[in-house]
């Protein structure tokens, strides 16, 4: 490690975390949704969660993000507590500084909505009130995503499902959140088409300096994006650390299981 | 055969067609109203004794505001000789007694369907709009739910999406009539299908201006010089226009046209739509030639 990153690193624990999380808890009934779940994530930090089906990572991203109410525990989101917010100011925020990708694009894009007006919006909902300079916005984000500029008045209905997924992406990002909430991003999608998401994904967490939360089933996803992770079974939360410790040295006997599942080509 | 038409004072307790406790909730609604420009208030809608779609909303506010002191104008279209206008001047002067006319400058409450008249409104009158549907988001999302929670949290960013979508299809904002406008920079509301060429006119009006959607059941309204903004972007700004004509008939370059087809040969002309306008145009115009 060279001086510069010591540097990085000493910033960024100056700072304080941007999300920090404790005792989170979401009950559907008597059953466990997610229990118990604490965390800090720190300004550009990827946060991958892993799990299997059912293991309460949807429910946790959910409640993270405000879609849900949480039973128990509560959310500081840079330095104020989400859940003594009033509903407009944390509406707002929602649209500003965080974003949220879902699994699939349908439910993250307005389908009859050209592909400019889905970048739009969000600057729209923010009081853009000028046509060409919100255009100049959504081309300039086509491009950053990897979709000719030439189809901005296409409906994403026209678009492969690969491209969907990226201009979900620009879609979120282009009000330069800070935190964005992401629900298997590459799931549904051909290996090709996930490895081009995946570095593009990296190279925009990289420049912008998102913190990303990450749900996957995919160790690969997580061991490419992630910096730390964490691993649930029943709602709980077995194991945490870094990625690379977790994912090469597994202590909980379900991690281990997990990795151990990964088929090898 | 008078008694049937003329209302005799002694069996006409209940003035204006509506029951004492209707009125009281209408006017609660209208007042609600007033005090938060472009809310949409929920009434107790009642059934009136014509189709919804001819103005059920109006009538109920109109009967709602209505003194025995009042002069009625109705127009539909702006004109006050069209079937809807004529049936709902009757039923009231049936109803209520009350004197009508069809002069802008004499009546003290107008009831219109889809425009404003050209007449400058003064303080001492109130305008009652017909609207069929209340809700400016409405074909931008389906959910009520959905709508009142967006105007709540005052989430209008839809609304510049369906503008920004007309300008990359076609190259302006293809809105004719019923253009969005928000309210004292608070309530995006739908004017009612005025043509945008009336845009201008709802904003800083010294009337009262009421509307009533019967079918839907929301009343809105606009207390006296209330800022009214048509919706646009900076470089797409809002322009209010009208057929490049002018009237046929009067002459007048001012007024908002309808385009008459005449025959089946390409035949049209050019009309003021406010007939009361046209009419007392004309009319000068006569006395200045003899």
């Amino acid at each position: 490690m060279d001086g510069a990153e010591m540097n990085i690193y000493a910033k960024v624990k100056e700072a304080g975390p941007l999300l920090s999380v404790r005792g989170l808890s979401k009950f559907y009934g008597s059953r466990i949704g997610c229990a118990d779940v604490s965390f800090d994530l720190f300004p550009g930090e990827v946060l991958g969660i892993v799990g299997e089906s059912g293991s309460g990572k949807s429910t946790l991203l959910s409640c993270l993000a405000g879609h849900q109410a949480p039973d128990e525990g509560g959310i500081v989101f840079d330095g104020r507590d989400m859940f003594a917010m009033a509903e407009p100011e944390r509406r707002r925020l929602a649209r500003s500084e965080q974003a949220f990708v879902h699994q699939s694009p349908r439910d993250g894009l307005r389908m009859g909505v050209s592909a400019g007006g889905n970048i739009g919006e969000r600057l729209m909902a923010v009081g853009g009130r000028n046509y060409g300079a919100i255009r100049e916005t959504a081309l300039d984000w086509l491009g950053r995503v990897e979709i000719d500029g030439a189809r901005i008045d296409d409906r994403p209905s026209a678009f492969s499902g690969g491209m969907q997924q990226r201009l979900q992406i620009a879609r979120n990002l282009v009000t330069a959140p800070r935190l964005v909430f992401m629900d298997e991003p590459t799931g549904g999608l051909d290996v090709s088409v996930q490895a081009r998401l995946l570095d593009l994904l990296r190279g925009l967490v990289r420049d912008l300096g998102l913190s990303v939360v990450l749900v996957t089933h995919d160790l690969a996803v997580v061991r490419l994006l992630a910096h730390r992770l964490m691993v649930m079974k029943s709602g709980h939360v077995v194991e945490q650390g870094l990625t690379d410790q977790v994912l090469d040295d597994p202590q909980h006997g379900y991690t281990q299981l997990l990795v151990s599942s990964v088929l090898q080509v | 055969m008078t008694t049937a038409s003329m209302p005799v004072e002694a069996e006409s307790y209940n003035f204006a067609y509506l029951d004492e406790q209707t009125k009281r909730m209408l006017r609660r609604a209208i007042l609600k109203a007033l005090a938060v420009p472009g809310y949409q208030v929920p009434f107790a809608s009642r059934e009136m004794p014509m189709p919804y779609g001819w103005g059920t909303g109006g009538v109920q506010v109109s009967a709602a505001c209505l003194v025995p002191e009042d002069r009625l104008k109705v127009i539909d279209q702006g004109a006050d000789d069209t079937t809807n206008a004529v049936s709902i001047r009757k039923f009231f002067q049936r109803t209520a007694g009350v004197a009508v006319t069809e002069a802008t400058t004499e009546a003290s409450l107008i009831q219109t369907r889809h425009r404003i008249p050209e007449t400058p409104l003064t303080e001492d009158q109130i305008l009652v709009y017909q609207v069929p549907i209340p809700e400016p988001l409405r074909f931008l999302e389906p959910r009520e739910t959905e709508t009142r929670r967006m105007h709540a949290l005052e989430e209008y960013g839809l609304m510049h999406v369906k503008l920004y979508e007309d300008i990359a299809r076609h190259g302006e904002i293809t809105n004719s009539y019923a253009w969005p406008v928000m309210a004292h920079d608070r309530y995006v509301m739908t004017p009612s299908p005025i043509p945008k060429f009336d845009n201008p006119k709802l904003s800083d009006s010294p009337a009262v201006q009421l509307f009533g959607a019967g079918r839907e059941a929301r009343i809105h309204a606009l207390p006296p010089y209330t800022k009214v903004v048509s919706l646009d972007f900076e470089d797409h700004p809002f322009v209010a226009s009208k057929a490049d004509h002018e009237c046929e008939i009067c002459g007048s370059r001012e007024s908002y046209l309808d385009e008459v087809i005449t025959d089946d040969q390409g035949g049209r002309m050019f009309v003021c739509s406010d007939t009361d306008f046209c009419g007392s145009r004309s009319a000068a115009l006569e006395t200045e030639r003899s």
